[in-house]
């Protein structure tokens, strides 16, 4: 059994499923050679572009209070060793589990009185990309609180539910049909280990949240809204199902 | 059903070997004005590009010639060339002795299934080519 | 200016031939793709990329590329060079909307 996975069913979090049974596997393993080679080389992983950006935020003050990242949290590679494999995790403020881009724009506002940035800002993705660098080989951890579990269950009916006009469900190709091809791709299971990555089909970083609207969108569904509730719910459930697996952020995906 | 959701999902790309058609018209008069009409002979090139390919947006190639890079035999050029992009060009690389190996690799993009061709060009004047084969198909899970 | 990942070796042998990497934060918009409102987007390429070596004997240009809309977005090129005496690699790349960027890199060659 992997590390936390006792505790977390103890709390009711994770209930075994037809997936748990099956050894699961990141996203990297169903890419062929050539994606794989350019995500475990960072000399050549173009989202190391967006790490160096990051780097550069991480010690550049911002907002009316004149500080960086830096001026609390030090080294990050010290200080976020671990944090994003510990997101979503509750945020008292906001009455629900937020992701990794949120925490960074919860602290720019309270901390740096910095204007939060919208979904997929370069800058935020960059912060975010550097960060999750930080918990590299470090195995997902989704924060351990009793709160969190409505949001695990919620997140979880979303997994199930049927959607869009293709009246599809997450589980339906994430569970049931994982390793199988559909028209000539293979049906990866669809665990959140490498974000935020670089997609080559948006010759760019992006989020978690972009890439669950892009499936939704696939089934002709309308997606939900970045950094809504159904997204913290769904987060929280993904985060749950690949916990004890590694972060292997930032990772690059087709 | 099946078919809208394939028109919504799936892509891969794969090698055949360079046993190729002739390219394209359009393509030859493209290889013909950069060499200016010069005879090129296949060989010496390798064209190395992955057999599985991801995604169209991004595929890794890699172009090795074979020469010695001396001042008296080496590489002056290597220009890739394509059948389908909207436009024939891919990329074209200048080199010289200080290279030391006549060895270039990018990212390139392709549109649909299509042919390749490199263009060696040597000191001595004379023109090297490779063909490739890929295949191509849509992407997965797009925006819209 | 845009972000760059330039990878050199830390240092060489005098002869000895060594890769370098470049990757430069560019979309290499091709000028064919429609944007959210069906408007295609502007063609904004690099079109040129060099690399100068000033190994204290002048600058040479050992390597150029020409590149097109078929190149894709944040562009890697990898290329060779011989390490003749430490110095500084110099790589410049030019483009669309007068893009222009200039990295230096020391080279150091026993």
């Amino acid at each position: 059994m992997t590390r936390g996975l006792p505790l977390l069913m103890a709390l009711g979090i994770i209930s075994l499923s037809a997936a748990a049974a099956e050894p699961r596997k990141s996203g990297f393993e169903y890419m062929s050679p050539a994606t794989q080679a350019m995500q475990k080389d960072d000399t050549q992983n173009p989202a190391m572009l967006w790490v160096k950006d990051g780097e550069a935020l991480w010690n550049k003050a911002d907002g009316g209070a004149g500080k960086s990242c830096a001026s609390c949290h030090g080294d990050a590679a010290a200080s976020m060793r671990g944090v994003a494999a510990r997101h979503p995790a509750f945020d008292a403020g906001s009455g629900r589990p937020v992701n990794l881009t949120e925490r960074i724009n919860l602290c720019r506002q309270n901390r740096q009185q910095a204007k939060p940035h919208p979904p997929e800002h370069p800058e935020l993705l960059s912060l975010a990309s550097f960060v999750a660098l930080q918990s590299r080989g470090q195995p997902i951890a989704p924060y351990r609180d009793a709160r969190m579990a409505p949001f695990f269950s919620r997140g979880e009916q979303l997994f199930r539910q049927r959607i869009g006009q293709l009246d599809l469900s997450c589980a339906q190709c994430h569970d049931n049909n994982a390793g199988k091809r559909l028209a000539g791709n293979p049906i990866p299971q669809a665990h959140p280990t490498g974000y935020p990555l670089y997609r080559l089909e948006w010759q760019g970083v992006g989020s978690l949240q972009r890439r669950i609207r892009n499936c939704m969108s696939g089934v002709r569904a309308e997606p939900f809204a970045f950094h809504s509730g159904e997204m913290a719910e769904l987060e929280t459930y993904l985060a749950s199902r690949a916990a004890g697996m590694p972060l292997d952020a930032p990772a690059v995906r087709p | 059903m099946w078919l809208s959701l394939a028109a919504g999902l799936g892509a891969w790309v794969v090698l055949r070997p360079a046993a190729a058609q002739a390219p394209t018209e359009d393509l030859a008069a493209a290889i013909k004005t950069y060499t200016g009409g010069a005879a090129v002979r296949e060989g010496r090139i390798r064209f190395d590009i992955a057999e599985l390919i991801d995604n169209g947006n991004s595929v890794p190639i890699t172009i090795s010639v074979d020469s010695p890079m001396t001042a008296a035999s080496h590489v002056t050029s290597i220009a890739v060339f394509n059948e389908k992009n909207p436009q024939r060009d891919v990329a074209r690389f200048q080199l010289g002795p200080r290279a030391g190996r006549a060895t270039v690799s990018t990212r390139i993009r392709l549109a649909t299934t299509q042919q390749l061709v490199a263009i060696a060009r040597l000191n001595d004047g004379s023109w090297w080519s490779q063909r490739v084969d890929v295949i191509v198909t849509l992407a997965a899970c797009i925006e819209d | 200016m845009a972000r760059t990942l330039i990878t050199v070796p830390p240092s060489a042998r005098r002869g000895e031939v060594i890769e370098i990497r470049t990757l430069i934060q560019h979309p290499m918009e091709t000028g064919y793709r429609p944007g959210a409102d069906g408007k295609v987007l502007a063609r904004d390429l690099i079109r040129r990329f060099s690399c100068r070596y000033d190994d204290g004997s002048g600058s040479q240009l050992v390597f150029a590329a020409e590149l097109y809309a078929a190149v894709a977005a944040n562009p890697l090129i990898s290329f060779h060079t011989v390490a003749t005496a430490s110095g500084t690699l110099t790589f410049t790349w030019e483009g669309d909307n007068g893009f222009m960027q200039s990295e230096s890199v020391a080279i150091k060659v026993t």
